[in-house]
């Protein structure tokens, strides 16, 4: 199982990474090895068997539509590189 | 006042309260011993000791209070100095989670783990080291430093909890806190030498807890035998409204028989964990801890999980493909690190691709691969599927027996760079801790020798969901009467 170097540019573009053009070349390798690897576990016939997503048995979780007491916006905001009042600040993102 | 250092959980909670040493001198001499051995062992990416000191004082007043008026009782760790994996919130304690990416992030809450043990009276010192977003097996994927194993300098201490677990090795604290998603307090647990708990999945509230894969990840508990670390696990188990996976199951309470005595309980060995590649004093050690549970009492039966061999590929297509989507959250606006730019997507590819190390890097794309249209069925939900599997072998398995004996890893500590640039050869190491996260179950990892050249060994305990009462006293009877968790690798 090979990737191509446009499946490693087409993945780091889905996960939003930048990256060198020596980091997209190591990635393709060991990627690929990794994903050679893990393919093995195409040969379990599986038809019959459901996907554990989780180990606890599937249930709603509910609470009351109470509103309560959480995070002050000054802490919400403590940790943001950029904000304007009450506010986080990216660039205009609309044209 | 050293010797300070060395006491028990149940040891240091009784000398406070006897009144013959404050919680003051207590932490000062646990700060004391963090001062000389840190620059060997570099276990800490923040240590706090104004923060310990002011709580000492804050304990040692309630000591004052309590003298006068008994009969409001003291909780039940109160002086007790511990450490905290950089992975779990610590109110306005810098929270880093190994990574350039969150270097400055304040958490404004603590993890609910943290805040029971904080009422409990515990004494936070510090944050330890951690593979970056506990992405690893060794600690290496630190942005900030790499931990030494106390044993031996030039080796490493297991990931990711590795700065937990070289703390409680070295006597730096008295226990610490970790998290488990692959083996993360299991083996550095193993490497170092201590006793440490992977809690079942749901035991413990993974509220403030940084996601990294969220059906797998469990905090879980390090410290020096198995009685110390059911102390903490006792006061972190249990249900929170915060957590929608934490089950609201009563915790029972964890009877540690003085006398050691196993006879009802029925110890399965699995065959697949002794496989060729396996160091043989690990399988030696492993075999001759089987004995000793046989002295005690209880009766061995041979067990097969036959589909251990498929638990590191499912891990690594799981694993990665939950981090890809938890990862997504650091996007360098509303909290962490940010390049500027003059986009906003270019703001998100070049924080993300500057500020997370390479493992991150590399998990988040093999996630996003396996995630992704026209792999989904092939990879991630066959995945899930054989992760069925994995399970089942283990509810059949608990038909047989009370709990599963296996060794942690495969090999003992292994030095520092001996995975360099091979990310797949440092994935094997994991391949004994997998199966367990998979499949939600407790395991208790604890020492039970050491190979030929001194370097502790682990066995584990695995129990069925919500059993750790019960591993807790097996491996409490097996402490009973070895002594292997009593030795320490720095005077």
């Amino acid at each position: 199982m090979t990737l191509s170097l446009e499946e490693v540019e087409y993945i780091a573009e889905l996960a939003r990474l930048e990256l060198t053009d020596e980091e997209k070349a190591r990635y393709q390798k060991q990627l690929s090895e990794i994903l050679e690897y893990v393919a093995r576990l195409q040969a379990l016939d599986t038809a019959q068997i459901d996907p554990t997503f989780s180990v606890l048995p599937p249930r709603n979780i509910l609470r009351s539509d109470r509103a309560r007491p959480g995070l002050s916006i000054d802490d919400l905001l403590r940790n943001a590189p950029d904000t304007e009042g009450a506010q986080f600040r990216v660039p205009s993102v609309l044209d | 006042m050293e010797n300070l250092t060395k006491l028990s959980v149940s040891e240091a909670v009784k000398v406070i309260r006897s009144g013959s040493v404050s919680c003051r001198v207590l932490t000062q001499s646990i700060l004391k011993r963090i001062e000389r051995l840190e620059p060997l062992v570099q276990a800490f990416i923040t240590l706090a000791p104004e923060y310990a000191l002011a709580q000492a004082d804050e304990a040692d007043r309630r000591i004052q209070a309590w003298r006068k008026s008994p009969d409001t009782p003291l909780p039940p760790l109160l002086g007790l100095p511990i450490a905290v994996k950089d992975v779990l919130s610590v109110a306005n304690i810098r929270c880093t989670c190994g990574s350039r990416m969150l270097e400055n992030y304040i958490p404004p809450f603590n993890a609910t783990c943290v805040e029971r043990l904080l009422e409990a009276g515990a004494i936070i010192v510090g944050k330890t080291n951690t593979d970056e977003f506990a992405m690893g097996s060794s600690t290496e994927n630190s942005a900030y430093k790499i931990t030494r194993n106390p044993w031996n300098f030039d080796c490493v201490p297991g990931g990711s909890s590795g700065g937990s677990a070289a703390a409680v090795a070295a006597r730096m604290v008295t226990a610490a806190l970790g998290t488990d998603t692959g083996g993360s307090v299991r083996q550095p647990a193993s490497f170092c030498g201590v006793t440490g708990i992977k809690p079942t999945y749901g035991r413990l509230s993974r509220y403030g807890l940084v996601a990294y894969g969220s059906s797998l990840d469990t905090p879980g508990v390090l410290g020096h035998s198995a009685a110390d670390v059911a102390a903490l696990f006792s006061i972190m188990a249990g249900y929170d409204p915060l957590d929608s996976t934490c089950v609201d199951l009563s915790v029972p309470e964890i009877q540690l028989d003085s006398e050691p005595e196993l006879t009802k309980l029925r110890i399965g060995v699995p065959e697949e964990y002794f496989t060729e590649g396996i160091q043989p004093e690990v399988r030696v050690a492993v075999r001759k801890a089987i004995v000793v549970f046989e002295r005690l009492g209880a009766e061995i039966v041979q067990v097969n999980l036959p589909h251990t061999e498929y638990a590191l590929p499912v891990y690594y297509l799981i694993a990665p493909a939950e981090a890809s989507a938890n990862l997504a959250r650091y996007d360098g606006i509303r909290y962490g690190s940010q390049l500027p730019r003059e986009d906003i997507r270019e703001i998100y590819r070049a924080t993300r691709g500057e500020k997370f190390g390479a493992e991150v890097k590399r998990r988040i794309m093999l996630g996003t691969y396996a995630l992704s249209a026209g792999y989904y069925q092939a990879f991630y939900l066959q995945a899930q599927k054989v992760r069925t599997l994995i399970k089942r072998d283990f509810e059949l398995a608990f038909k047989q027996v009370n709990v599963i004996a296996a060794p942690v890893a495969p090999t003992t500590a292994f030095r520092i760079g001996a995975h360099e640039d091979d990310p797949l050869s440092m994935y094997l190491e994991d391949v004994f801790t997998l199966p367990v996260n998979l499949a939600g179950l407790p395991a208790l990892a604890f020492p039970v020798g050491f190979d030929l050249k001194g370097l502790p060994i682990g066995i584990q305990l695995i129990g069925p969901a919500f059993a750790e009462a019960m591993l807790f006293r097996a491996a409490h009877a097996y402490q009973q009467t070895t002594e292997w968790h009593t030795f320490t690798p720095l005077e």
